[in-house]
């Protein structure tokens, strides 16, 4: 990969990060629920993955730690448009 | 109308969800042997290694309970009349249904070597079952750990992650050799020696030696022995036929059920590990023991329960697992046995995987990756993918879909392909048409 697409490739990332939101791959998921064990802010995130919802809770930080720790890699951050202006 | 349901795993749960949703005024009942009610099984494993503590193994709340409106009774059905549409609690008490669902899922298969008796003899069914595991992992120093597939795995990695000493017993020359190939084995084997474990191929237990009524080591069919101090075994799982073969239901390896999920008698339905379903896309039955695939039967069986009439399509087989800590995605056929014509290529890390086709980061940081897929003539028709799985996710409906990939079949096949970035592109390509 040449630099140029390292940065590209981080400013996607980042850009995602800042503006996405921790959506689930629910086909993927036990229940187990390390995500909400791990959530610094007690998000249930085994919640909405049941319910095959993105983690729309408007506390949430996008830190990570329930994408990082998920031990069947049922999240990812992806960008969505839930807040769009108007919409939530 | 009275619904009836045996078993209180996530077959069971999504039953009662999906009558819910229809029906808001049936009465339904769920009967469980397990005191704890409906919890992750498969999280289990988890909680053995730490990660979890054993309470938020159990992702329903009292109000979730509360809103579809059952009641849960821990009982063993003894039997099912069904002639008089009835089954026995107990041996004792006799409760009336209108239909039937048996969702008594699987259980491992018994040890029967001598000794299997013995204190310190574990596997890994149920949480009480984890519970001994650890109290054992407390005392004991080492374990010996028998069986070819992921339940051993994660048996092997919960008791190393107490402190326990590890022998890990393998039948035959390498890790789960009819899933992965052997250079896949290859990277399981040596993270796991990395961390402490020790291996030994081509080694059959054949008895536990005791010591007092405990586990005090093991005798193996080549002659030789070692100490230990708990045995943990994961054979392999069996469907709980015991009820459907007294009330004299259609059975195979499983109870036969429909594509409705109904079985011989149209008031008693079969979902989860138990039931072996009738696929129309197949046309033939199956079993299927993963935990995804019992949540959507148990989905369909309660619909079907309470009047609508829905077919249960079983999609591309599809595992999600952890191997020595690898995140490890299985798509399709990637097993052995296959058409000659069908080619399997394998790459380890690109840098692709770090460079999502849709502004999706997946999970990454593994410090080994490695994807293996299986390339027919005009399908993708299995992979692999451990470590990084931002491939999994195209590779699944790639596979999943039958997507035609004539296009870069010449590529994927092309010495030193990178076939990580020939998938994100083919993939990137579909979703801006799309």
């Amino acid at each position: 990969m040449s630099f140029l697409n390292i940065f590209k490739s981080d400013a996607t990332r980042r850009t995602t990060l800042f503006s996405g939101h921790v959506v689930p791959d629910s086909s993927r998921c036990v229940q187990c629920g390390i995500c909400t064990y791990n959530c610094p802010i007690e998000i249930d995130v085994r919640a909405h993955v049941w319910r095959g919802e993105a983690i729309k809770h408007n506390e949430c930080l996008t830190c990570g730690e329930c994408v990082a720790r998920c031990p069947r890699g049922v999240l990812r951050f992806e960008q969505t448009d839930l807040f769009k202006a108007g919409e939530e | 109308m009275r619904h009836v349901i045996i078993g209180a795993g996530v077959a069971g749960l999504a039953s009662i969800e999906a009558i819910r949703s229809l029906d808001t005024s049936s009465e339904i009942i769920m009967l469980g042997e397990d005191p704890h009610g409906f919890y992750s099984r498969p999280g289990l494993a988890y909680y053995l290694t730490g990660e979890l503590y054993d309470k938020a193994l159990f992702p329903k709340t009292r109000e979730d309970y509360a809103r579809l409106k059952f009641k849960y009774q821990t009982t063993r059905v003894t039997k099912i009349n069904r002639a008089q549409k009835n089954v026995q609690l107990d041996g004792k008490a006799l409760l009336s249904y209108d239909k039937l669902l048996i969702a008594t899922g699987a259980s491992a298969i018994p040890l029967t070597v001598p000794g299997a008796h013995l204190q310190g003899v574990v596997k890994l069914d149920h949480l009480e079952d984890a519970r001994l595991i650890l109290k054992f992992a407390k005392r004991g120093k080492t374990a010996v750990v028998v069986g070819g597939g992921i339940t051993a795995l994660e048996l092997t990695e919960g008791l190393l992650s107490r402190g326990v000493t590890v022998h890990y017993l393998l039948r035959g020359d390498r890790y789960w050799s009819n899933v992965l190939d052997e250079h896949e084995s290859r990277i399981v084997e040596r993270r796991l020696q990395e961390e402490g474990v020790t291996l030994h191929f081509h080694s059959e237990l054949i008895e536990v030696i005791g010591k007092g009524g405990k586990v005090g080591g093991v005798r193996l069919l080549n002659g030789r022995t070692f100490k230990c101090d708990i045995l943990a075994y994961a054979i392999g799982i069996r469907p709980r036929l015991d009820l459907a073969r007294d009330a004299e239901l259609a059975l195979d390896r499983g109870i036969l059920a429909n594509e409705f999920l109904q079985t011989n008698d149209p008031d008693i339905y079969a979902a989860g590990d138990v039931a072996q379903v009738y696929d129309p896309l197949l046309g033939r039955s199956v079993l299927d023991s993963l935990w995804n695939p019992a949540r959507e039967q148990g989905r369909v069986a309660g619909l079907n329960m309470a009047g609508q009439r829905k077919s249960y399509i079983k999609r591309a087989p599809f595992n999600v697992t952890r191997l020595a800590g690898l995140t490890t995605t299985i798509i399709g056929a990637v097993g052995h046995g296959h058409d000659e014509d069908v080619l399997g290529i394998a790459r380890g890390d690109s840098e692709t995987w770090r460079q999502p086709p849709d502004a999706i980061v997946a999970q990454g940081g593994f410090d080994t990756n490695h994807v293996r897929i299986l390339v027919g003539e005009k399908t993708i028709i299995g992979a692999i993918v451990m470590g990084d799985q931002t491939l999994s996710t195209p590779l699944q409906k790639i596979i999943a879909n039958k997507m035609d990939i004539s296009r870069i079949h010449d590529k994927l096949l092309a010495r030193d392909a990178k076939i990580a970035d020939v998938i994100v592109d083919f993939w990137s390509h579909y979703l801006t048409r799309a």
